[in-house]
């Protein structure tokens, strides 16, 4: 799994820090996405999947590759 | 298109879809709708066209412009018609956005959750005392939300009946006159730049306090105005909404108590029961107006400049071409792309706060009253009508 973020699209909701916090977090300055792990263990990789699929502002890409 | 619908569409029972929603999706995507105001608008009911439309930056739910539709029966048109936040938009709306984003990050919300637990679960011990029969809307609904914004804006927990008259009156469709509406305004203009004074003398550690520090740092981009403005739509967005909700979730939830057992057996489902509860709400209220300042095309319809169009979030979320099931509920259902939020570059910025709530309001209910029941039938349940906001008056519950 290879992960990519938008920042000019991230809004901010931070939903995906709330499903995968060890994956994503968000900018203290301005709350944009910052992509910790681009490549996550399989153990998160449900949580990303779900963060990418209910993003708000679509600023998650999933590259599935095994 | 030949027949004008009266919109919002006459309510059914509390807890179920207008059947409108169904036939629209169906039929007429983009349907003319009256509004109480008499103006007309376009209404959309799929879930592809509103996500769609809702995503592109170029409309806002700013009804400013002359042929903007007023949505409400008094004659300033409601919250969405005042010029608040009119002119920030762009690179403008970006940089405001990104000063509130700060106070509303999921690590920022996440530290205010002990906070809103322990206030939750004192709720729920009062409202236990008082014994049952008891309203959750007024013992827990209301007030938590309440305390929430009260702690952000660093406003004191006493003046939190006022809030809630206020925030009442900003969302007023048919409900309150223009005077009374006007009144409210003007007193809690007044006490917010009372407090925004009191702040600038003696800052807290606050979102008000840090408002004005980056107002005072950024100055002439973000004016002192921006921080009512803020202040106001924090009140609006943060407080009823939250409210309504978990008045209505644990209707959901209880008004088929397999849903609540299950969740009792299995309290790791309250993030997605949640969830659930959000996108099965058939009750959020007036849904999201955009106001169309140049032509775009909706799934195959020209949107023509000048139109105002209201996107039903729940009619969508009621869409079977996106959710399964749609008019079930699945407690387990994931990932949950439902729109209730919004979506784009102005989805809701409160989201991950509105989300912590609900998931705490949840457990603290299923930890400590597992036993809790509706105390009337669902059918008896009744919405709060003539507001932009969707709730229920009184969830009456035993234990």
């Amino acid at each position: 799994m290879n992960i990519t973020v938008d920042a000019d699209k991230c809004c901010g909701a931070g939903q995906c820090v709330l499903l995968a916090p060890d994956v994503f977090d968000q900018n203290e300055d301005d709350g944009i996405v910052v992509l910790l792990d681009a490549t996550p263990p399989e153990a998160l990789r449900a949580a990303v999947r779900e963060a990418a699929e209910v993003c708000p502002a679509a600023a998650i890409t999933v590259e599935e590759r095994p | 298109m030949t027949d004008i619908q009266d919109y919002p569409f006459p309510a059914p029972a509390a807890l179920e879809p207008p059947a409108e929603w169904a036939e629209l999706r169906e039929r007429c995507p983009v349907a003319r709708v009256r509004l109480a105001s008499g103006d007309e608008a376009l209404l959309l009911t799929r879930y592809d066209d509103v996500k769609e439309l809702l995503s592109d930056p170029r409309f806002t739910h700013h009804l400013v412009a002359e042929d903007a539709a007023s949505l409400t029966a008094n004659e300033s048109g409601g919250v969405f018609a005042s010029g608040d936040g009119a002119s920030v938009r762009g690179e403008a709306h970006r940089e405001w956005r990104k000063l509130i984003g700060k106070a509303f990050t999921a690590r920022r919300v996440s530290a205010l959750q002990p906070g809103i637990e322990a206030t939750a679960r004192r709720l729920v011990d009062e409202m236990v005392e008082r014994g049952a029969p008891a309203d959750l809307v007024s013992a827990l609904g209301f007030p938590l939300p309440v305390w929430v914004i009260c702690e952000l804006l660093g406003v004191p927990d006493s003046d939190r009946d006022r809030f809630a008259y206020w925030s009442d009156t900003l969302l007023s469709l048919t409900r309150y006159s223009q005077e009374e509406i006007d009144a409210a305004q003007a007193e809690f203009a007044a006490y917010m730049r009372e407090h925004v004074a009191a702040r600038r003398a003696t800052p807290g550690d606050d979102l008000i306090s840090e408002l004005i520090t980056l107002v005072g740092a950024l100055d002439g981009r973000v004016t002192e105005e921006v921080v009512l403005m803020t202040a106001k739509g924090l009140l609006v967005a943060g407080h009823e909404t939250t409210a309504n909700m978990i008045g209505k979730m644990v209707a959901m939830l209880l008004a088929d108590r397999s849903r609540w057992e299950r969740i009792v057996a299995d309290p790791a489902l309250v993030r997605t029961a949640v969830e659930e509860c959000l996108r099965h709400d058939a009750n959020f209220g007036f849904g999201i107006p955009r106001y169309i300042s140049e032509d775009v095309e909706i799934g195959g319809t020209t949107l023509a400049k000048g139109s105002t169009v209201v996107c039903s979030l729940s009619a969508a979320n009621r869409d079977e071409s996106a959710f399964e099931d749609a008019a079930g509920m699945d407690l387990t259902r994931s990932p949950n792309p439902h729109l209730i939020f919004g979506a784009g570059p102005y989805a809701c910025l409160g989201q991950s706060l509105a989300r912590t709530e609900l998931q705490t309001v949840l457990k603290v209910l299923v930890e400590r009253l597992p036993t809790l029941a509706l105390a009337v039938p669902a059918a008896d349940l009744r919405r709060r009508e003539g507001l932009l906001v969707g709730g229920l008056e009184r969830v009456p519950v035993t234990w």
